[in-house]
């Protein structure tokens, strides 16, 4: 039993796939969220665990949409997808459904078939990916289409693109997850056989007919690739907690919040959308002048907390040497705001 | 975010309570307000769930599609409201005023009012968008046929669409928006995105907001769990009891927004915040005018020249809006002195009949010193303005650096009648405090563009589709 599996106790471990990991890119700052990731806890039943629950549902609509999209582009041997991708006659290799007890034989076929360059449309490969220091395995829900020694990640996604224009907060996390299996494609075959261009199918407009457009990816990759050799510092980080910390769903919520407040967390409003912690660490992070948003706390020239703030502006306190600036500006604010109000 | 807003937010954190940021009502508020919340299915490309629509708060109608996924449902939605909306928004093109164009040489005619639809969030602004988009090709012969009123609606929302882009336009504001430009929670600019939660902010305080975060969304977006549990039976049965639980989901928000209207209307208006609504009412009045002529729907892009021009109208109404709201509002115009862009003084000296006869005509420039504590971060030679004069040009003679701060002597010209006296109180006079700003309401010309016909190379060249 290694550190992380005393950390995450007797659960079984939650296994990365690409939206983690893009998550890990969101905030990568936070030690919390990188700990309990490699670990593989469960952060949603953890935060209720703790009292503090997040909403992270998918909605039923949303998912049977995404399905009869793809079934729809698989159906009759990929007919719509082919003609869509514009690949001509290929092999069409589906390597299987998501399973825990298959994952060393999926994961060697997947290495073969990638390794044998021949043209086809490869489904469901099982690929690996070093993060923070673990070997972790990914499912990709993608399709990888190999063509004359050249792979190129195939996304599906079913989110509209209308006029040629689709919502730009999911095109970016649609890049960012391409990116990672590009990431891992690469650690599998080496740099110059996976293209940076992704492929990404949508339905067009207002209805189910698929477009296919490509994305660079060479932005998220660079970022990504900084943000795991970054994580490789996780588990030094582990080996230095007392041992008292751990992460086990079975101890108690007032144990498992002592354990958490052992690890650093940095909150950002941000998180909340993306992290299943977050709530609780709002909690936490409550009287900071960053809860309140990055640019508020760069607006209040730095000051991490809300009183010391206020307290600046209204001269209750003398300023720090290193905060004479921040309290300047902040007094006379508090000066023009009163002059304004009154 | 400037400074003065996020020491707000400090102070709303600490009293619990939401704090002003304005002291004026920076947009107008319709007597006679539509207020719409629509409602989309989770997943799907724009489909329409339902939308709570009307102009009476005790009197909201619901719209409801059972089946979002049928498309001829989706359009028979379209159609009803289609029958609320734009009767609504015709019903303004009836009277009209003569307004002098071209110096009184020429005169055209606008409406007296205009219509102003209100929806809860930006949220709601972009599936309105789409959905004004997804209607407004459709024919009303062919195939497919439907109602006219359809694609009538499709360009009306799309109008809409376009003058919510608009800075300081307030025919198609939301609820959210108009709070924040004059309120500040304690909380993050991203939580203040649900409503319920940013009016608790203002009517109740902290622990309100908390609790109403649990509280119903106000859409367009409905609630994971709402879609797994509550929706996914009643849509899958065809059950008739639908329409009750969409009413009482969106019955919150509908309340929450007429409350936000009051709010609203409790401050007074800005001085400027009357000839933006006229801006308005010359926008609806020539979109009225376009679909009695032609009624072309909008393209679906815009052309390289008419984009730019687009874009153009845009940059000049934003640096016009925040001109304006700074001249209307202290408050506001404390975020520019803050940051050096404007001072307050008091004039130490005046010579109000001082005349320059150096030219070929002597002209009236009096001179007036003006001491101030603030920090001052204009040259000799800058043009500057008072909000209390905006007629009037003050242009900057020199800086003096004094003991408390500065000594600031401006020759003025402009605003003091056409003798080579001035008029009475035309001119600053000793003791009285005066405000200064590099800010100035000057017209913008716009720029020339070419026609669509002689577009540049650089920019695609002519257009090819007609």
């Amino acid at each position: 039993m290694n550190q992380l599996d005393r950390l995450r106790g007797s659960t079984p471990a939650k296994r990365h796939n690409a939206r983690t990991i893009a998550a890990l890119t969101g905030n990568p700052g936070c030690s919390r969220r990188a700990v309990l990731d490699a670990a593989g806890v469960d952060k949603v039943a953890l935060a209720s665990r703790i009292g503090f629950p997040g909403n992270f549902g998918q909605s039923r609509f949303a998912l049977a949409r995404g399905n009869a999209f793809e079934a729809m582009l698989k159906a009759d041997d990929c007919a719509l997808l082919r003609s869509v991708l514009d690949v001509g006659v290929v092999g069409y290799h589906d390597l299987g459904a998501d399973s825990d007890d298959t994952l060393g034989a999926r994961h060697e076929r997947t290495r073969g078939l990638l390794a044998s360059a021949t043209s086809a449309l490869i489904d469901h490969p099982l690929l690996t990916l070093e993060v923070g220091g673990q070997t972790v395995f990914l499912e990709p829900d993608l399709i990888a289409f190999q063509s004359e020694g050249r792979l190129r990640v195939v996304e599906i996604k079913s989110f509209a693109i209308v006029d040629g224009q689709a919502d730009s907060a999911a095109v970016s996390s649609a890049a960012v997850q391409a990116a990672v299996y590009v990431l891992a494609l690469r650690a599998l075959l080496g740099e110059d056989r996976v293209s940076h261009e992704v492929v990404l199918v949508c339905p067009a407009n207002f209805s189910l007919q698929p477009v296919a457009v490509v994305l660079d990816v060479r932005k998220q990759l660079s970022t990504l690739r900084r943000q795991l050799s970054r994580l490789s510092s996780v588990s030094s980080l582990i080996s230095s907690f007392p041992p008292s910390v751990s992460f086990d769903l079975a101890l108690s919520p007032s144990t498992l919040i002592e354990s958490l407040s052992l690890v650093d967390a940095r909150y950002a409003p941000e998180c909340l959308s993306s992290c299943e912690m977050s709530v609780y660490c709002r909690e936490e992070a409550s009287g900071a002048t960053a809860a309140l948003g990055r640019s508020v706390r760069e607006s209040l020239g730095g000051i991490e907390e809300v009183s010391v703030a206020l307290d600046l502006a209204r001269g209750a306190v003398a300023p720090a040497p290193d905060q004479a600036e921040a309290a300047a500006l902040l007094r006379q604010a508090a000066r023009l705001r009163a002059e304004a109000l009154s | 975010m400037s400074t003065l807003v996020a020491l707000a937010r400090a102070q709303a954190f600490e009293a619990g309570r939401a704090q002003p940021i304005a002291t004026v009502r920076h947009l107008h508020v319709h007597d006679r307000p539509f207020v719409l919340i629509p409602l989309a299915m989770a997943g799907e490309a724009n489909a329409p769930l339902a939308a709570m629509v009307g102009t009476v708060a005790s009197e909201p109608r619901l719209l409801v599609v059972s089946q979002p996924r049928n498309r001829d449902e989706r359009f028979a939605f379209a159609a009803e409201l289609a029958g609320q909306l734009v009767p609504y928004l015709e019903s303004f093109a009836g009277e009209t005023e003569a307004v002098p164009v071209d110096r009184g040489r020429d005169v055209r005619y606008r409406f007296v009012d205009a219509p102003q639809v209100w929806v809860p969030n930006s949220g709601g602004v972009d599936f309105l968008r789409l959905l004004g988009r997804s209607t407004r090709f459709r024919r009303v012969d062919g195939d497919y046929p439907v109602p006219p009123s359809v694609p009538l609606l499709g360009r009306w929302l799309t109008f809409l669409a376009g003058s919510a882009e608009m800075p300081g336009s307030a025919l198609f504001p939301t609820t959210v928006q108009a709070l924040m430009l004059h309120w500040a929670t304690g909380q993050s600019g991203a939580e203040d995105n649900h409503l319920g939660s940013l009016l608790a902010w203002i009517e109740s305080g902290a622990e309100a907001a908390r609790e109403a975060e649990r509280g119903p969304v106000a859409g367009p977006a409905t609630d994971p769990d709402f879609d797994n549990h509550v929706l996914t039976p009643l849509i899958a049965d065809a059950d008739p009891g639908l329409p009750k639980v969409l009413h009482d989901l969106l019955l919150p928000t509908w309340a929450g927004m007429w409350r936000a209207l009051d709010l609203l209307r409790g401050l007074p208006p800005g001085a400027r915040v009357a000839s933006r609504w006229d801006g308005d009412r010359d926008a609806y009045s020539a979109y009225v005018q376009h679909l009695a002529e032609d009624g072309a729907p909008q393209p679906r892009r815009d052309g390289a020249v008419a984009a730019a021009a687009r874009l153009q109208r845009l940059e000049n109404a934003a640096a016009r809006y925040a001109v304006q709201r700074a001249f209307d509002d202290p408050l506001v115009m404390a975020e520019y002195r803050l940051a050096g862009a404007a001072f307050g003084g008091v004039v130490t000296l005046a010579a109000p009949d001082r005349v320059d006869d150096t030219g070929k005509r002597p002209v009236l420039r009096p001179r007036i010193m003006v001491a101030t504590t603030e920090t001052v971060r204009v040259e000799a030679g800058a043009t500057l303005t008072s909000p209390a004069r905006p007629a009037q040009k003050a242009k900057v003679i020199s800086v003096t650096a004094t003991a408390t701060g500065y000594d600031v002597l401006l020759e003025l010209s402009g605003g003091m009648g056409r003798k080579l006296v001035a008029e009475p109180g035309s001119v600053p006079s000793v003791g009285e405090t005066l405000l200064l700003t590099t800010l100035s309401e000057a017209y913008r010309p716009g720029a020339a563009f070419p026609e669509p016909a002689d577009t540049p190379w650089t920019h695609g060249g002519p257009p090819t589709e007609p």
